[in-house]
């Protein structure tokens, strides 16, 4: 028995760690392969560039690791991004139209939660629903043309510099990073989010209210959303009805390739934000190397489905 | 003499190091109908598996009409003419009954479904059991439980089985439904099939079974002739079992009354009402569908109750949801551990502060929740090198006291046992049942279901035995006996 335990356990390391060899096999190729690759320039655009997914992926493994899905995270970027961009046009401060795009962002979530804890809908087909009602939103909103941003404090969220070298998103990715696992790991909050992925019967039965606590995750994942679509509507100097249109794949990508289980109940954030890393690596790499756009999506696909074959080898 | 339609012989079946089944005899003869009886657990429902097919035994034979056969999958069994009536019904709601009676084996001419002659055919079939006035047309979902077990025996019949297994055939069924069904079965008797009846209802048995069979714990105790058999002789073969477990003696300190139940209905539960006192084990007897894990959902807030109050310390309380109940003061060991109990993928520590986790403030106290852990795995003997172990990897028995040392950290003034020591071994038992006794001894009053009778009657102070959701007595546990409480689970007086 003693022998089936650390096998167990050493199973589950090797899982875990797998994405983080699959990233560290990924950087030494290129390194190897592109003479541009390993320079700090390349390695922190990528960086600025694989924030906005992260942002995402992060509220998408809470959402994940408590057995549920949330499509909408690109459309909430969109229509947030496009109210705080709308707000300052129509002369309000940077700082109170963040704040509506946080906060509607945060509305947009709970939403979600009382689809699918209050209305008992499959979180597919409500995020589904709410995804497309919020880009219908979006369009009529902006009435399809852009929003141009103005003020140049905002334009810093996005497009700003620590001490003239690390792009301001890169850090805000970090620092959603380190709360997000505190949250996770260090909160009664976070081991409730394991436990309804991991058995809602028993979660249930043990006392844990299902219901509001859903609420809070569709939420993080509105909230988080929402960061990313103000940090993207900063960069752009303008916010599109467009936005983040597909994100919701990639980070849903992020979070699979970083070894957590679809179904619920197994993984990790760090895991996460390796997958986000992986992802703006290759596709980096494969635009240094030359290939075309096309086979680009290719070798994307058959990586997410390589990740998943050897994460069903349990 | 009649040849047998069916004989099993000298049938062994182990899962794992358990046996369930050691030495079975079982004969089934043309235009008989036989009951077979156990309690719970005693191999019933592994014997009619065997016979379908759906396990190899051991060791042992099948004879089909005195010719030895291998049973191996269910199709052999169809083969043979043995079918089975499952209890939960095997159709398909969506389709229709001419769709479901035909399902696997529909006629095409050249892949295209001949609906006319299968339409002829349902309604040729559907006449045998009595229903030649159902359009084969309707759709399964719109039948009643009774019907659609008609129609499962029709194509069954359309199979052309001689041997029909019913698995606890009225358990869903009205009166009128019930009446209906017997008198199907004694028309087939006159045809000369042969009817396995496996049921709990021994009203029933009598009414229309002509041997019964028994087992108990996987022996085989015996076949009697139904006429000039009585009621008692029938309960006897039943219980009886040996006390292979030893039970820990506990000097009853019994206290004011807790939990004060009256007239709790709701779903399957009719009308029951009992108290319990603080540091008193109430044992819940019954055989399985008598809604004892029905009557404890309702207590716990995790059904609606339609009926009934609930008293707690002299306070009415109404859960609504589990963690109502939890404040309340209750806590529940479902039965089923790993869908009910465990989130299997944390570890032992997340697993036992899952009801409440030492926190300040949301922030988890990690220090704090590990001495807690660490003092809950000394007191409740519980075996493991590591609290981070996740709970899979853990025994039944350390899974079932991870599953207790989740509720005693809360301090529940009453706590429900459902089932506590099923799928534990002997020595886990040993260890639960001490920590029952030291619970109550500190004042916990303990609610515990069981169907084990042996351990029904040596932990609890009084039993409750519920019959068809209803009380049908309550024993002082000292002085009762197996026969009894059988009696009494059964239905009798």
């Amino acid at each position: 028995m003693t022998l089936h335990f650390d096998r167990s356990r050493a199973t589950t390391l090797l899982q875990r760690l797998g994405s983080v060899i699959g990233l560290v096999l990924l950087f030494i190729v290129l390194s190897i392969m592109s003479p541009d690759f390993l320079t700090t320039g390349n390695l922190l655009t990528v960086l600025r560039q694989v924030s906005i997914n992260a942002l995402i992926a992060f509220g998408m493994t809470f959402v994940i690791l408590a057995g549920g899905i949330d499509l909408s995270v690109g459309a909430i970027l969109a229509l947030t991004g496009a109210v705080t961009a709308g707000l300052m046009a129509a002369g309000h401060g940077m700082l109170l139209a963040a704040s509506a795009g946080l906060g509607l962002g945060l509305v947009l979530g709970i939403v979600n939660g009382a689809l699918v804890s209050w209305g008992r809908v499959a979180p597919f087909i409500a995020t589904l629903g709410t995804m497309t009602l919020l880009r219908g939103l979006t369009l009529s909103y902006t009435q399809g043309s852009p929003i141009p941003v103005t003020n140049t404090g905002f334009a810093l969220i996005g497009g700003g510099y620590v001490a003239h070298l690390i792009p301001l998103p890169v850090i805000w990715m970090f620092a959603a990073f380190l709360v997000c696992g505190f949250l996770l790991r260090g909160t009664v909050f976070g081991r409730h989010v394991m436990a309804i992925g991991g058995n809602e019967e028993a979660a249930r039965l043990s006392g844990v209210r299902i219901s509001p606590m859903k609420l809070a995750i569709y939420g993080l994942s509105g909230l988080l959303s929402a960061c990313a679509g103000i940090v993207l509507t900063s960069r752009l100097y303008s916010a599109q009805a467009t936005a983040g249109a597909g994100y919701e794949l990639d980070a849903i990508a992020a979070v699979v390739l970083g070894g957590t289980s679809l179904s619920g109940g197994r993984g990790w954030l760090f895991g996460t934000l390796v997958g986000a890393l992986l992802i703006g690596f290759l596709n980096n790499g494969l635009n240094l190397l030359g290939v075309s756009s096309f086979y680009q999506q290719v070798v994307k696909g058959i990586v997410i489905l390589i990740a998943v074959l050897l994460d069903r080898r349990q | 003499m009649n040849t047998p339609l069916v004989r099993m012989h000298g049938i062994h079946k182990s899962f794992g190091p358990v046996k369930v089944l050691e030495g079975v005899d079982f004969e089934l003869l043309p235009g008989e109908v036989h009951a077979l009886m156990g309690e719970n657990g005693a191999g019933k429902s592994t014997l009619m598996k065997i016979l379908t097919g759906i396990h190899a035994p051991d060791a042992g034979g099948i004879e089909v009409d005195g010719k030895a056969v291998t049973i191996a999958t269910p199709a052999d069994a169809e083969k043979y003419g043995i079918a089975i009536i499952h209890q939960e019904l095997n159709l398909i709601p969506s389709l229709s009954v001419a769709d479901n009676l035909f399902l696997g084996r529909e006629v095409h001419r050249f892949g295209l479904l001949d609906r006319r002659a299968m339409k002829r055919r349902a309604t040729e079939w559907l006449a045998r059991v009595g229903m030649e006035r159902l359009d084969p047309g309707t759709l399964v979902e719109r039948l009643s439980v009774g019907q659609q077990q008609m129609v499962e025996i029709a194509r069954a019949l359309g199979q052309e089985a001689r041997v029909l297994i019913m698995d606890e055939p009225t358990a869903a069924l009205t009166e009128h439904e019930t009446a209906t069904l017997f008198k199907l079965i004694r028309e087939l008797r006159e045809q000369g099939k042969g009817i396995v009846y496996v049921s709990h209802r021994m009203e029933e048995i009598f009414a229309v079974c002509d041997r019964i069979s028994v087992l108990r714990d996987g022996q085989f105790v015996g076949t009697r002739p139904i006429p000039g058999l009585g009621f008692d002789e029938v309960v006897k073969m039943m219980v009886g079992r040996t006390l292979d477990t030893r039970y820990p003696a506990r000097t009853p300190k019994i206290g004011e009354v807790r939990l004060k139940a009256e007239h709790i209905g709701g779903g399957p539960v009719h009308d029951v009402s009992f108290e319990l006192h603080a540091g008193e084990v109430l044992g819940v007897a019954g055989l399985l569908g008598a809604g004892r894990t029905e009557l404890a959902r309702l207590i716990f807030g995790l059904d609606r109750r339609s009926s009934g109050k609930v008293t707690l310390d002299g306070v009415e309380v109404t859960p609504k949801s589990p963690s109502e109940a939890i404040h309340a003061g209750f806590g529940f060991v479902t039965e089923d551990r790993k869908a009910q109990g465990l989130v299997l993928d944390l570890s032992l520590r997340e697993n036992v502060s899952l009801p409440r986790v030492p926190a300040h403030a949301g922030l988890v106290d990690r220090p704090a929740e590990k001495r807690q852990t660490r003092g809950l795995i000394d007191a409740l003997k519980i075996r493991t090198r590591d609290m981070e172990l996740e709970a899979r990897s853990l025994s039944g028995g350390n899974q079932q006291k991870v599953v207790l040392a989740k509720w005693l950290a809360l301090k529940p003034r009453v706590l429900i046992l459902d089932e506590p020591t099923r799928g534990v071994d002997v020595g886990g038992k040993a260890e639960i049942y001490h920590i029952i006794n030291q619970l109550a001894e500190q004042g916990v009053a303990i609610l515990m279901i069981s169907s084990e009778l042996p351990e029904v009657l040596a932990m609890s102070d009084r039993i409750l035995v519920m019959h068809e959701g209803r009380a049908t007595a309550l024993l002082d546990a000292h002085g009762a006996t197996q026969e009894a409480v059988m009696t009494a689970a059964t239905g009798g007086k």
